[in-house]
């Protein structure tokens, strides 16, 4: 067994009066060992988070650490000063955030950014501190770390800020390394970078990593020991082989179980008919300037044709910035297209414009992707559903008999048709989205990233349902997603997007078991967790026989 | 009402309301108190405040009473500062509401209007505005709306922008709702918060324009304005300065107020600052 | 360097429409006005003849269309011709020309002025936030804010001249002594102190409020936290890290207020009888010169252009964003 690096005795973080709750972190205690890698998982308001920030000394104003310890080396934590807590951060406790974008200054380079931790900690010269900041920045595998040094946040991808935060956090070397999320920010293919990236670090200099994390399959990429939280209490903690494979507390059993297996499902014979064809669309943005040299087109979606069948679900993925959404978009009439046909029913309505438009833009409605922005904050829930069959003329009270159902249908109380949508929770909003979209009675739902934004457990919920009306309404399915195991459960077609292009489209089992374009078999290898696959929990995949 | 909780539960709002109610009060009372015109000639000039107890305030050069001006003052800053607002207000949204809400050439051409008319110094405009149609109240009243809108257009506009693309705006263009439902019925009341708290801003600034319009002898001589009756002091400044100070005073704390009713709504409107 | 100089000027270029549409409206409003220039001229040397009103009337252009005045009077402007004054009786360039330095030098002042307390006050302010000092400058903010200008001129002409005869209640440097090198920057020094201050207090209010918002701002955002997680001290933090940052508002505020100070400096202007561009406005509003006056005002929003491309350049430069790709 390695040394105990941190070890975290019965520890309380009280939260301020008026919380929801009194205690943020609830008893908690853990053990940090050199050389290995601890995932702390748990769904929002576990209390991960503050957890690690009571390590580091940066608990928001009110919240405090009002019982046990964090012993680090023979010391407790709780009783340092600010002046002792600043000599252990950066110094002992390196710390990397969730989102690398705003978590770097962006008024000052990432050389400067770095050498500030040499600076602060150490007596070095200036010439000695740019060679370790090159050679750090050599050691996150930085292409071209020179000029990186040199260049400023807003210059860098994503992933680059990421390896930028890692590369400064590990700067001297720590004993221990808190990443706080530090891939959920990023797509699916970076975050597989990063994960490799921080295993390779962790191993070569025996680094003490604690990981935070709400990703189950992260977890098992990157694991040695596993701690669940759930609402501020410690649940279950191991080795990863063990809480992943037999889990023994029924919330992390259902918190895995709710992890949508890889492999899709049976496959299923599916409608002939054609409901939706789109041809050659394409869709660009011109950089509007009132200037010549700053013109610039950019295809936000490039020549994409493909068949939707009546009654199928056709998954559409791809990662941040694949045109995945803008396509979307664009079937909805939400944005014009430059060019191409969109065939709904053998009729293009890529050109219709006012009554004929609202005629069959009714048959095609779309359910959004953040549960916060998609609902009017300032009218209630009832009349943001009745408002779409009463602008197609029905009347008000029909419209009122027609949510009652709807709501009844998609799990809510009818009752809550008269609160404001800030009454309910993600989860429930989504429905109330559900909701509004089948008022209007279409045929095609298309659903933009409908449970990314939610808890694992939320989202298994909420795509159950879809799945259940689907088959109840014999609704046709476009299923917008980045995250490919909600894919593999529900989608009978696939296409894969990737800069604006389809690079490959097929049956779900084929792209997902012999993908041919490298780019699919890319993103299928950087899917975290791919080797583990959990029992399901739900069947997610019936078929629609005809 | 939990808003107007938080809102009374900050001094600063209080302060603020009571001040302006009472401003409201005296306005109000201004025939009561003081009948006929109060730049009539009352008594003999100069009096010094608190000798008199006719003229508890004093009298000012030409034998007028200081404390019924101000009282009849208190009626002409409000109307003009709330008038002028509300034309203000209005101008903006709409502007800015047609602005961010179309984009394209539309709001090209309403951005290089507002960039017109922020590029010219607002008192100059006011200045050419009376020069031009002449200062009878009304005129004032409008010149200072004229000239106070682009700020409201530029906020109402970035609201806009910021809400035109947010899902509840795209699902309600799915649903098949009219552009004009869409822009006033779904935006305009997220938009209108941020545009009532500046309204604090504008009501200030139009007081303090036309109390300085006044103060230059240029506003409506018809009027009894505080901003006159300091300007009229100012020939007395050597001896009897009082006659420039109360008024003065009187319009700091009118202005004082409304930025404090506004301090007051922001906070209640931005608990994030609050909770600090 | 090179890149921020394209950027300004490409900023600069953008506002020509703007600027075309305030001459357009300062042509109309001209139209508008009862009474034209040779009115004015009559009023001033007491009438004339009618053929010599029709002969005037020729030699200002004022016998043709309106439209092809409006294209003389954009081509005049266009060489800067602002035409001439007529209770002054010079080219209306000169006068203003003449009075340009005195409005420069009080804006100046004032503004720097009202930024470095402003800045001061508001992170003396933030630092000690929901504190006494925090609540007793936003009070004090908060006064000044509401404070008019022309009666606290008014007031510290009582206190500061009159009474303690410390400052000189009006003018622009002594009258009568030829003082010359430091002596006379002193002097005119001497008499810019109340203008400058009177002018400076409202904008330090808004300095004040918004650097306090920017900093509180700034301080939430998450590279700070970073900072601290690096170890750093609070005072290394606040230097180094958000003051820049918050900097970046009150920067683009210099540019918004250019135009509300010189509006301001106009009764700032009048009261101490500074011979600045404020005064010229006001002395053609009362003799109902609007030549004069539509020349300040055109040469007005010229000025306000200008601060605003250094104001442009000065935060390209702070902002790597601006510049970079």
């Amino acid at each position: 067994m390695n040394r105990k690096r941190l070890s975290i005795k019965n520890l309380t973080i009280t939260l301020p009066q008026g919380a929801d709750r009194k205690y943020a972190v609830n008893d908690v205690s853990l053990d940090l060992y050199a050389n290995e890698i601890l995932c702390i998982v748990g769904e929002s308001g576990s209390g991960k988070s503050l957890l690690s920030n009571a390590i580091m000394g940066l608990l928001p104003d009110g919240v405090t650490a009002s019982q046990g310890e964090i012993d680090f080396n023979g010391d407790n934590l709780l009783t340092y000063n600010e002046e002792q807590m600043r000599k252990i951060r950066g110094a002992h406790i390196g710390m990397v955030f969730q989102d690398p974008m705003t978590a770097l200054n962006p008024l000052k380079t990432i050389g400067k950014q770095i050498s500030e931790m040499f600076t602060i900690h150490t007596k070095l010269s200036k010439q000695e501190i740019n060679q370790k900041v090159i050679s750090l920045l050599t050691d996150v595998q930085m292409p071209n770390p020179l000029s990186v040094a040199k260049a400023y946040p807003h210059q860098l991808s994503g992933g680059q800020r990421q390896r930028a935060m890692i590369a400064m956090a590990l700067a001297l070397e720590p004993a221990i390394l808190i990443a706080d999320e530090p891939t959920t920010a990023l797509d699916v293919t970076t975050q597989a970078c990063i994960l490799a990236l921080i295993r390779e670090l962790q191993s070569r200099k025996g680094t003490a990593v604690l990981f935070i994390t709400h990703d189950f399959g992260v977890v098992a990429d990157i694991a040695t020991r596993i701690a669940v939280m759930q609402q501020g209490k410690l649940v279950e903690q191991g080795f990863a082989n063990e809480v992943l494979n037999a889990p023994t507390h029924p919330y992390t059993q259902a918190l895995i179980a709710a992890v949508p297996p890889l492999t899709p499902g049976d496959v299923r014979r599916i409608n002939k008919e054609i409901i939706l064809e789109v041809n050659n669309l394409s869709k660009t943005y011109h950089n509007h300037s009132f200037f010549k040299q700053n013109r610039r087109t950019t295809y936000a979606v490039d020549n994409v044709s493909f068949k939707l069948h009546r009654g199928s679900t056709l998954g559409i993925v791809g990662e941040s910035g694949s045109g995945k959404s803008t396509l979307a978009r664009c079937i909805i009439k939400l944005l014009e297209i430059d060019n191409g046909q969109i065939n709904f029913e053998n009729v293009d309505i890529a050109n219709l414009k006012g009554k004929k438009l609202k005629h069959y833009s009714r048959h095609i409605q779309m359910v959004f992707q953040d549960p916060y922005a998609s609902l009017n904050p300032r009218r209630k829930v009832g009349d943001q559903v009745t408002i779409g069959p009463i602008l197609h003329g029905i009347t008000k009270q029909q419209a009122i008999e027609k949510a009652k159902a709807l709501f009844n249908m998609v799990g809510l109380d009818s009752e809550a048709l008269n609160r404001y949508p800030h009454e309910f929770s993600g989860g429930q909003r989504q429905r109330i989205g559900l909701a509004r979209a089948l008022a209007l009675e279409p045929k095609i739902l298309i659903a933009d990233e409908p449970v990314s934004a939610l808890d694992v457990s939320v989202q298994a919920q909420v795509l159950e349902l879809l799945t259940q009306l689907r088959k109840q309404l014999g609704l046709t399915v476009l299923f917008i997603t980045h995250d490919l195991r909600v894919a593999a459960q529900i989608c009978d077609h696939i296409i894969v997007m990737k800069s604006g292009k389809i690079v490959e489209q097929g049956i779900a089992s084929q792209v997902f078991l012999n993908p041919t374009a490298p780019y699919t078999k890319d993103l299928l290898d950087a899917v975290p967790g791919k080797g583990w696959n959990p029992h399901r929990l739900i069947d997610m995949s019936p078929a629609i026989h005809i | 009402m939990a808003i107007l909780k938080d809102y009374f539960r900050s001094p600063i709002a209080r302060v603020g309301t009571i001040l302006l109610l009472l401003i409201i009060f005296i306005a109000l009372t201004a025939d009561w108190f003081f009948p006929g015109n109060p730049l009539r000639l009352a008594g003999r000039p100069l009096q010094w405040p608190f000798v008199n107890p006719k003229f508890i305030l004093g009298t000012d050069q030409a034998g007028r009473n200081i404390a019924a001006q101000l009282f009849h003052g208190a009626k002409v800053s409000l109307i003009i500062g709330l008038v002028s607002t509300l034309i203000a207000i209005i101008i903006g949204v709409v502007i800015g509401a047609i602005s961010g809400f179309y984009s394209g050439w539309i709001d090209d051409i309403l951005m290089r209007l507002t960039e017109a008319f922020q590029i010219l110094p607002n008192f100059l405009l006011l200045l050419v505005g009376v020069a031009v149609f002449g200062s009878t109240i009304n005129i004032v009243i409008i010149a200072i709306g004229v000239v106070s809108w682009p700020p409201v257009a530029r906020l109402t506009r970035a609201e806009f922008l910021s809400l035109r693309n947010r899902e509840f705006v795209q699902a309600g263009k799915t649903i098949g709702m009219s552009s004009t439902r869409l822009m006033f019925k779904e935006i305009l009341p997220n938009a209108l918060p941020p545009v009532i708290m500046y309204a604090s801003v504008i009501l200030s600034t139009a007081i303090l324009m036309e109390s300085a319009l006044a103060f230059l002898n240029l506003s409506d001589p018809n009027i009894s304005s505080w901003g006159n009756l300091v300007g009229n002091g100012r020939l007395v400044l050597r001896q009897q300065w009082y006659v420039s100070a109360i008024p003065g005073i009187a319009i700091l704390l009118t202005v004082l107020s409304a930025s404090l009713v506004g301090q007051g709504i922001n906070d209640a409107l931005n608990p994030r600052l609050k909770k600090r | 360097m090179l890149h921020i100089l394209t950027l300004a000027f490409r900023r600069l270029l953008t506002t020509i429409p703007a600027l075309v549409i305030i001459l357009i409206a300062l042509f109309l409003l001209l139209q508008l006005a009862p009474g034209d220039t040779v009115d004015a001229l009559l009023a001033q040397i007491g009438g004339a003849e009618s053929s010599v009103i029709d002969e005037m009337r020729h030699h200002y252009e004022l016998d043709q269309s309106t439209s092809s005045r409006l294209i003389n009077y954009l081509w005049r402007l266009v060489h800067l011709d602002l035409g001439q004054s007529a209770i002054y009786n010079k080219p209306v360039s000169h006068m203003i020309l003449e009075r340009l330095p005195a409005t420069l030098l009080l804006m100046g002042c004032a503004m720097l002025l009202a930024f470095t307390f402003g800045t001061i006050l508001g992170i003396l302010s933030a630092q000690k936030v929901n504190r006494w000092p925090d609540t007793l400058i936003s009070i004090l903010g908060l006064i000044f804010y509401s404070t008019p200008s022309f009666w606290l001129a008014l007031m510290g002409i009582v206190v500061f001249s009159i009474y303690l005869n410390w400052l000189p209640p009006s003018g622009f440097g002594s009258i009568g002594e030829s003082l010359t090198g430091m002596a006379a920057i002193v002097d005119i020094a001497w008499y810019l102190i109340l203008p400058t201050t009177t002018l400076a207090l409202v904008y330090l209010a808004i300095y004040l409020r918004i650097m306090r918002a920017s900093l509180l701002e700034v301080s939430t955002l998450d590279f700070v936290k970073t900072a601290k997680a690096k170890g750093l001290s609070r005072r290394k933090i606040l230097v180094n890290h958000i003051l820049r940052n918050a900097m970046l508002p009150m920067i683009t505020l210099i540019g918004l207020q250019a135009g509300t100070m010189l509006g301001g400096s106009v009764v700032i202007e009048t009261i101490f009888a500074i011979p600045g561009l404020g005064r010229l406005a006001y002395d053609s509003v009362v003799q109902r010169d609007l030549n004069t006056l539509l020349g300040v005002v055109f040469v007005s929003a010229i000025l306000v252009i200008i601060i605003n491309f250094i104001v442009d350049m000065l935060y390209a430069k702070l902002d790597p964003r601006i510049t970079g790709h």
